[in-house]
């Protein structure tokens, strides 16, 4: 089997006294969508948060297409921590798409996408733009490239900030809660773009409460719940049969409120 | 008064306008330090930051200006007054707008910066291209407050023989015996002076919103 994309060994958090994730293991295969689901509080987006290194692990390992994400960690547990270019450049395999958007207030959209590709890849800046460009006609925004994120839609600023993410060719995208913070009549838009992402082969690890796309574009399912890891498996085995108490009692919440699709 | 006079006091508004502006674009690169130092989270460059700044805000210009007059020849530099007045007054409003910048670095979004990190820039990047923009940006009326300031408190470099605008009218007035008109002359100088900086100020907020709102 090849190396995963995504293998998280021993993952413990704390943050002072309080445990938020504990003893989390987890592989995550390339090419697939991988979703996190869990009540909140459950700590899957500090899981998350610990792939993208802005949170970083109290004890454990992350490796990124089997190189060591912050920290590494010997057999015996003795831990160094890596030097900051190398943790840069892991980081770099990796997209992140915040639940809160986080689009740059004072650059256009064009602006955005392009930043990092100028400041941070080196590429000239016209190329920059071209391909940044692309990006936005990827998400269906190329004729919104000259507006600031204040004009724009929620819905029309998170996909902003997937092509800001998708611009940097990550080998996996992060997605913590990408449509958490928009009406419902704009997560439509923003899942679309993560099906079409997902469809080109795309590794994805997506927090969500969008339990129906969990479902139907969720090839690996991990439930999370007070920090632990309960359950991971193909979307049919959770979904069809969930076996575990816990899950059953999560799911039903969202049968009760008519995601009847599932069952 | 004749139109003499006038003339002599705008060509001291000159000097006025050259030391004033010359200042606060030093002042704001220090400043722009100093913010870099008390955001770098090291205790070594945290410390010496807020020294300077209570320093500079705690004691008066005007006993900054002497006390940097006095100072610089003993330890063996010689400068001329003009140079003594930029560094006194670059020092002071460094200080204050290091302190108005404060509240608009506090201010950016944690998760502006967390999209810099995952797109691998630097601190100094993220610093340069997010923090610093926003942070100005967010307290720009703060900062014309405080260029408006420092060209009214340059009228305290004549104590290190400086001829601006304050420094001529006295000069004038006890020269002509016609106090009046002369102070009255130079009120009208730095109101039409600071009106265009506050107008200035406005229109470039304007534009800023218009790229940030």
């Amino acid at each position: 089997m090849s190396v995963p994309a995504i293998a998280i060994r021993k993952l413990v958090k704390r943050f002072g006294e309080t445990a938020v994730l504990q003893d989390i293991d987890l592989e995550i295969p390339e090419g697939k969508v991988s979703c996190l689901i869990g009540p909140s509080g459950s700590g899957k987006s500090t899981l998350l948060r610990c792939l993208a290194f802005l949170e970083e692990p109290t004890s454990g390992m992350i490796t990124i297409n089997g190189e060591a994400l912050g920290f590494f960690e010997d057999p015996t547990g003795r831990r160094e921590r890596l030097p900051a270019n190398q943790i840069r450049a892991v980081r770099t395999k990796t997209g992140m798409v915040f639940q809160q958007f986080n689009l740059w207030p004072h650059m256009t959209a064009l602006g955005n996408v392009s930043e990092a590709l100028k400041l941070v890849r080196k590429v000239p800046k016209a190329e920059a733009e071209e391909r940044a460009m692309a990006q936005l006609r990827k998400v269906g925004l190329e004729n919104r490239a000259g507006h600031y994120p204040s004009q724009l839609s929620g819905g029309q600023q998170q996909r902003v900030a997937i092509a800001r993410a998708l611009a940097l060719e990550p080998k996996i995208m992060l997605f913590d809660e990408p449509t958490s913070a928009l009406d419902p009549e704009l997560t439509g838009e923003v899942l679309n773009v993560m099906r079409d992402l997902a469809s080109e082969g795309m590794t994805m690890v997506v927090v969500t409460h969008e339990i129906g796309f969990a479902a139907s574009v969720g090839q690996q399912i991990s439930f999370l719940d007070h920090g632990r890891l309960l359950f991971s498996g193909p979307p049919a085995e959770i979904f069809a049969k969930p076996r575990h108490a816990r899950l059953e009692q999560f799911l039903d919440t969202y049968l009760d409120r008519g995601a009847s699709m599932l069952a | 008064m004749t139109l003499k006079l006038f003339t002599l006091l705008l060509e001291a508004a000159l000097s006025t306008l050259g030391i004033s502006l010359v200042s606060i674009a030093i002042g704001f690169v220090i400043a722009m330090l100093l913010s870099a130092a008390l955001l770098s989270g090291k205790s070594v460059y945290i410390l010496p930051a807020r020294l300077f700044i209570s320093f500079f805000r705690g004691v008066p210009l005007l006993v900054q200006l002497l006390l940097i007059y006095t100072l610089l020849p003993v330890i063996g530099i010689n400068v001329p007054g003009i140079v003594a007045a930029i560094i006194g007054l670059s020092l002071c409003t460094a200080a204050y707008q290091a302190e108005n910048l404060r509240g608009g670095f506090a201010s950016v979004p944690r998760g502006l910066i967390e999209a810099a990190d995952v797109a691998g820039f630097t601190g100094a990047q993220t610093f340069a291209r997010i923090r610093a923009p926003i942070a100005i940006r967010l307290t720009f009326p703060a900062l014309v407050n405080e260029a408006i300031m420092i060209l009214k408190s340059s009228s305290l470099v004549s104590v290190v023989g400086i001829i601006e605008i304050t420094k001529m009218a006295q000069d004038l007035a006890s020269s002509t015996y016609q106090p009046i008109p002369i102070f009255a002359s130079a009120a009208l100088i730095y109101f039409v002076i600071n009106s265009a900086i506050a107008l200035l100020g406005r229109y470039a907020e304007r534009s800023l919103k218009g790229a940030s709102a």
